[in-house]
């Protein structure tokens, strides 16, 4: 069975070549072969899971070595996978996303002649993702993580005909480069600390009497590791203070920002997190340090989504916020990790889910994205709307349906930390909570309710680049055929777009409760990575109920700002905070003025260092030389009494040198 | 007056033993041989001069020196072989010539590069017939006024000038005893020997001939100059120790031998007379290797003479001085190196460095490698102040290396021609490497030699002496050595990249194409310096089994 592990990689790796090598002769059929390698590793994901299943707690854990990567004395990487329950559940969450995900980007991407090579970076996708979370060590992963990268980077910048995905593409790509360097100077300690970056000996020997290490490895040490896996973790989670370029990357297709931008790819970090357990286990205070940053993050993203008119970027910012919810989760230690990982799993159905349901609405609205200008929808789309309504109402956390489940465990967990820690984040991810519930709320509201604020297309746009885009990103090519300034005609997307959405939505009701109902998941998951039940100081009756409170305050307020008021088609200019969070908090801002301003400062005194000094120096001593060599060359009169005297001078001093010698 | 004291102080000496008639010189005439060879053929190259008809002394001379050179080198080996070079290395001829390793191994080097020299003195196929004669690189009559009447006469009448063949195996002779040279009268004589021809040798160029006459007057002089300081030092140190004899002479500075020649009470031992005359000694024949600052004959000769005399010069001279050299420093002077150490650092330095640095502005091929060669002694004398068996192995193998190099570059130059002769001013060779690609690539291959590239002789070399001068401690004479190679690369590169990289001159030179000598010559420089560079142990093994001096 352990052989089947390679296929779940090979088989999207391989649609990829094929995609990516095929050539034109593929365009028709390139995105049924995509989607049916997607399937057939997502088919292998299952036929494994049904194995692990009919095997003991003990025995989940498979290992397949394939072949020794680097083989040099003292240094041994191979390519070899460890699939084990936590393994698993990402490898069903990333190929059954996947492939829904394919299958909705056949309707998607139907009139875009690029559509083959789409698909084919999908597959790399999915095939990078996969390598990421069956490879048995370090190194293996560091692939993988650079895999997706790679791959997110292509995707977002997938329209590059548009200079803003071009750039987001490139900033997603260097933001990351911040993180990788965190990983790869992670595995170098580890590699100096332990000597191996495989996954058993590196997490086996932490706090083991027995270490691979020669000495018991320092709390420091172990310190600096997580702190380091950690920027990677901001890196690739879109985590404050890494995380300014989750916002851009939504210039990408809504496929890609479902799958990648909201599912799997930036839940990667609560990945790398959860399975460095142990490392984090023995380092309290890099598991500190997670906690903050996941209970910044969670804030900063849900004020950044409270603010934000772009429906993708309120999504993106609840992105960020929910992947908070994780990472502080992983960061409480083995009373989290469950359910950083379940939440995980939840929010890759819903986040999903809402992301379908938002492209499915720009599908039918001419590309707007401006929520400002929906309104009314449900008439409309009403396969849209009600998937899109549980994947709110998942989200909010209504009770029953899977965010209920799966958040209310983080906020237990996050009381039940203890001491003032514990109050402080329990209060973060109760605020969190509230605030999720307004924003969700609102953009429910904005789009599917209210008056009609429909616009039509901006006239410029559409004659710029409207015919290009239309073409291009696959949509009703009906609206740029009747001219510039249409209305736009909602209607509900065809089928391979409804159905993934209701299949998710499905996840979204349920996963939640079935996880939960007799610790299903806890039960799962423990063996890989501990679990210890936590108690919060109040009884967990308590939480839950304060839960309901601020989820049904941040909806009513919700419903007072939006619901009750007709919505201005044009952006108010807002209080201080809302335009503070329209920004996004001035991340870019910040960034600019520190980072890039500061960059290219130290840019220009180097070259300028570079011109003066360095070249100075060189051509000043070619000069020199020249300049030497030239006045020298003048003595060489040719007159042979001039010679005569060179020669008698010389003696002169030679005589005189050797006297000196004697007398010295 | 003085002469005549000096003479009865000898006469004296001589008188006082028990001995009352002169012994018979013994001679060991089979040690010898490689000199004996070389020296007999030259009388005999004058009597073909005499009597053999003209039109067949040209290839009479050749065969002759070839053959002469041939055997001569074939007497080294049989006597390396023999082991003369290690374990029967004995002084020989009373005392005057030293028969040993350090000695076998630069008289092989210079008697091969004597050959290959003279396939390119014998070359007759690069210049246009004149007056349905072929010509060579040497004047058809020297003794006849440039441009006067008798020159076209003489050219008209397709002379050519094969007194160099003899002159050249004289020159040879000479250049043998130099570095075997055990006493400081055989090293005056054999400097002499060999610098005599060569005077004469850089006044026959067939081109230019006045600027060829000028090189050989203003070498023949400062030659002169140089060789009285080296007779006065000569002089100074047999004040000091009574003797001219090497082991002698070592003796007393070592302290080892008590006896004070009555006649010479007064100067014996006197370190005044031993540090002044070692320095005058030194002096001279840093003057043959073209040391700075005695360096300044070096351009203006190496431009003036004829080519292929300037390949021959530049190599064999250059061993021949470096040999009598090493064995003064290391067979006379050892317990004097704290004395000359300092001074010969100085002098390497500013050898390196003047060299490398003049040779940046220079525009004529010939000038070019002439300063070329002074940066060149200046490394070598790097490994000579090394004072180790290393730094004598390392000196011996730069030697032979630079050597080959030497004459096939300057027989590359020998090729590039225009109207007026040999194109050496360097504009001319701008783009030479489109017009005639393996000529440019031949050429580039010595430069790079020259700039002690890897796998080049030129890297072997300069390694080897690197690698002793900083084993015995000369660490800062190493940072200078290879401050003046980079300085040195510059010029060289430059060389290749106006060969490859320029456009070529409409009116540009023409390559010439030689006969099968000069080809010969090319190709064993190239071979030497690919096979020195690449794989350069068994040679450097060679040499270090070379590398001890019998006293």
């Amino acid at each position: 069975m352990e052989n089947l592990i390679a296929l779940l990689v090979a088989a999207p790796l391989l649609g990829a070549v094929v995609l990516l090598c095929g050539g034109r002769r593929l365009d028709k059929t390139g995105h049924w072969i995509g989607t049916l390698f997607a399937a057939v590793s997502f088919g292998v994901g299952v036929a494994l899971f049904a194995d692990m299943l009919g095997r003991g707690a003990e025995d989940r854990t498979l290992h397949q070595f394939l072949f020794s990567w680097i083989p040099v004395e003292g240094f041994q990487a191979d390519i070899a996978f460890q699939l084990d329950q936590l393994s698993m559940t990402f490898v069903l969450l990333i190929s059954g996303v996947g492939t829904l995900i394919h299958v909705y980007s056949i309707g998607y991407m139907e009139h875009d002649e690029r559509r083959r090579r789409f698909f084919g970076y999908l597959n790399l996708f999915v095939a990078a993702m996969l390598l990421l979370v069956v490879a048995d060590n370090y190194l293996l992963l560091y692939f993988g993580w650079e895999g997706v990268g790679l791959a997110s980077y292509l995707l977002i910048g997938f329209w590059q005909h548009k200079p803003s995905a071009a750039t987001a593409a490139k900033k997603a790509f260097l933001v990351n480069r911040v993180g990788d360097i965190g990983l790869s100077i992670a595995i170098m300690l580890m590699f100096t600390t332990f000597g191996t970056f495989a996954f058993g000996p590196v997490l086996g020997s932490v706090g083991a009497e027995t270490s691979v290490a020669a000495a018991p490895v320092s709390e420091g040490t172990l310190t600096a590791i997580g702190l380091m896996l950690l920027l990677a973790a901001c890196g690739k989670s879109a985590q404050v203070p890494l995380q300014s370029w989750l916002g851009d990357a939504m210039e990408g297709p809504t496929p890609v920002s479902a799958l990648i931008h909201a599912a799997t790819m930036v839940t990667a970090g609560v990945y790398l997190i959860v399975r460095s357990g142990a490392i984090f286990n023995g380092a309290p205070d890099a598991q500190l340090v997670v906690t903050v940053v996941g209970a910044v993050t969670l804030l900063f993203g849900a004020i950044v989504g409270c603010a934000k008119d772009d429906i993708k970027k309120a999504l993106a910012g609840s992105t960020m916020s929910q992947i908070g919810y994780m990472i502080l989760a992983a960061g409480l230690g083995p009373i989290g990790y469950v359910f950083a990982i379940m939440h995980l799993v939840t929010h890759g159905f819903f986040k999903a889910g809402l992301f379908l349901g938002a492209g499915s609405v720009m599908h039918g609205m001419n590309d707007e994205v401006d929520m400002r200008k929906y309104g009314g929808l449900r008439k409309y789309m009403p396969v849209t709307f009600v998937t899109f309504g549980l994947g709110y109402l998942a989200i909010i956390g209504f009770p029953g349906l899977s965010g209920f489940f799966s958040k209310d465990m983080i906020i237990e967990a996050a009381f039940a930390k203890g001491g003032t820690q514990g109050w402080i984040l329990g209060g973060v991810t109760l605020l969190g909570a509230g605030i999720t519930a307004f924003y969700m709320t609102r953009v429910m509201i904005l789009t599917f309710f209210g008056e009609k604020r429909w616009q039509p297309t901006a006239t410029g746009a559409v004659q710029q680049d409207g015919t290009t885009a239309r073409a291009v990103s696959g949509h009703e090519p009906a609206a740029s055929q009747h001219g510039s300034g249409e209305m736009p005609h909602p209607h509900e997307s065809p089928k391979s777009m409804t159905v993934p959405m209701v299949v998710l939505a499905f996840g979204s009701v349920f996963a939640g409760g079935f996880f939960s109902i007799g610790d299903r998941f806890v039960n799962w998951l423990e063996p890989v990575t501990g679990y210890a039940h936590g108690s919060p100081p109040v009884s967990a009756l308590t939480v839950t109920a304060a839960t309901m409170v601020v989820l049904a305050a941040g909806v009513a307020i919700a419903w007072s700002m939006y619901g009750r008021r007709p919505v201005p088609v044009v952006a108010p200019r807002g209080s201080v905070l809302t335009r503070a969070a329209r920004r996004d908090l001035y991340q870019d801002d910040f960034n600019h003025a520190v980072l890039v301003r500061g960059g290219e400062h130290l840019t220009r005194s180097l070259v300028y260092v570079d011109h003066s000094l360095v070249d100075g120096v060189v051509n000043g001593t070619a000069a020199g030389v020249g300049g030497l060599s030239g006045r020298l060359r003048k003595l060489q009169n040719g007159y042979a009494r001039s010679y005569a005297v060179s020669m008698f001078g010389g003696t002169a001093i030679l005589i005189a040198a050797t006297l000196l010698m004697r007398a010295v | 007056m003085s002469t005549v004291t000096a003479a009865q102080g000898l006469w004296t000496l001589a008188a006082e033993g028990p001995v009352d008639r002169i012994p018979t010189p013994v001679i060991e005439y089979a040690q010898l041989a490689p000199t004996l060879i070389v020296l007999g053929a030259a009388i005999l190259g004058v009597l073909v001069e005499a009597f053999v008809p003209r039109k067949s002394r040209y290839y009479v001379q050749v065969f002759l020196a070839v053959a002469a050179l041939a055997s001569a080198f074939a007497a080294v080996v049989g006597l390396a072989a023999g082991g003369y070079g290690s374990t029967k290395a004995q002084v020989a001829a009373m005392g005057a010539i030293a028969v040993d390793g350090p000695a076998l191994f630069l008289q092989g080097t210079i008697l091969l590069a004597s050959i290959v020299a003279v396939f390119t003195f014998a070359e007759r196929r690069l210049d246009p017939e004149a007056h349905g004669s072929r010509v060579d690189s040497f004047a058809a009559q020297a003794a006849s006024v440039p441009g006067s009447e008798s020159e076209k006469a003489a050219v008209k009448a397709g002379f050519t000038t094969t007194e160099v063949y003899p002159l050249a195996l004289f020159a040879v002779a000479g250049m043998l005893i130099f570095p075997a040279a055990n006493d400081l009268l055989t090293l005056f004589i054999a400097l002499e020997v060999f610098s005599l021809p060569l005077y004469l040798l850089c006044a026959v160029a067939r081109r230019h001939r006045l600027m060829s006459q000028e090189a050989a007057v203003k070498y023949f002089l400062l030659g002169a100059f140089s060789s009285a300081f080296l007779l006065f030092g000569i002089a100074l140190l047999y004040g000091y120790a009574g003797s001219v004899s090497y082991a002698v002479i070592a003796d007393v500075v070592d302290g080892t031998v008590t006896k004070i020649d009555p006649a010479l009470a007064s100067t014996m031992g006197n370190d005044a007379l031993l540090l002044i005359g070692g320095a005058l000694i030194l002096m001279g024949l840093l003057f043959k290797v073209g040391a700075v600052p005695f360096h300044m004959w070096t351009p203006d000769v190496y431009q003036g003479a004829p080519t292929p005399v300037t390949g021959f010069m530049a190599a064999a001279t250059k061993v021949a001085a470096f040999g009598a050299l090493l064995r003064l420093l290391y067979v006379v002077l050892p317990g004097l190196r704290w004395d000359w150490r300092p001074v010969m650092w100085g002098v390497a330095i500013v050898t390196m460095l003047a060299g490398a640095v003049i040779a940046v502005t220079q525009t004529d091929v010939k000038r070019l490698l002439a300063y070329s060669s002074i940066a060149h002694a200046g490394f070598i004398l790097a490994g000579v102040i090394a004072t180790s068996a290393e730094g004598v192995k390392s000196v011996l193998f730069y030697l032979g290396a630079y050597s080959f190099v030497t004459i096939g570059a300057f027989a590359v130059v020998t090729l590039v021609r225009d109207a007026g002769g040999e194109a050496t001013h360097l504009s001319k060779w701008a783009g030479l490497g489109r017009r005639s690609p393996l000529t440019a690539a031949v050429f580039a291959v010595f430069l790079l030699a020259f700039a002690g590239i890897p796998l080049t002789s030129g890297f072997s070399g300069k390694f080897a002496v690197f690698k002793a001068a900083a084993e015995s401690g000369a660490g800062a004479l190493v940072v200078v050595g290879v401050i003046s190679s980079a300085i040195a690369a510059f010029f060289y590169v430059r060389v290749i990249v106006l060969m490859f990289f320029s456009e070529p001159k409409a009116d540009g030179p023409t390559v010439a194409v030689p006969s099968p000598l000069t080809m010969t010559t090319i190709a064993v420089g190239v071979a030497v310096t690919l096979v020195l560079g690449v794989a350069p142990q068994y040679f450097l093994e060679l040499a270090g089994q070379a590398s001890t001096f019998v006293r």
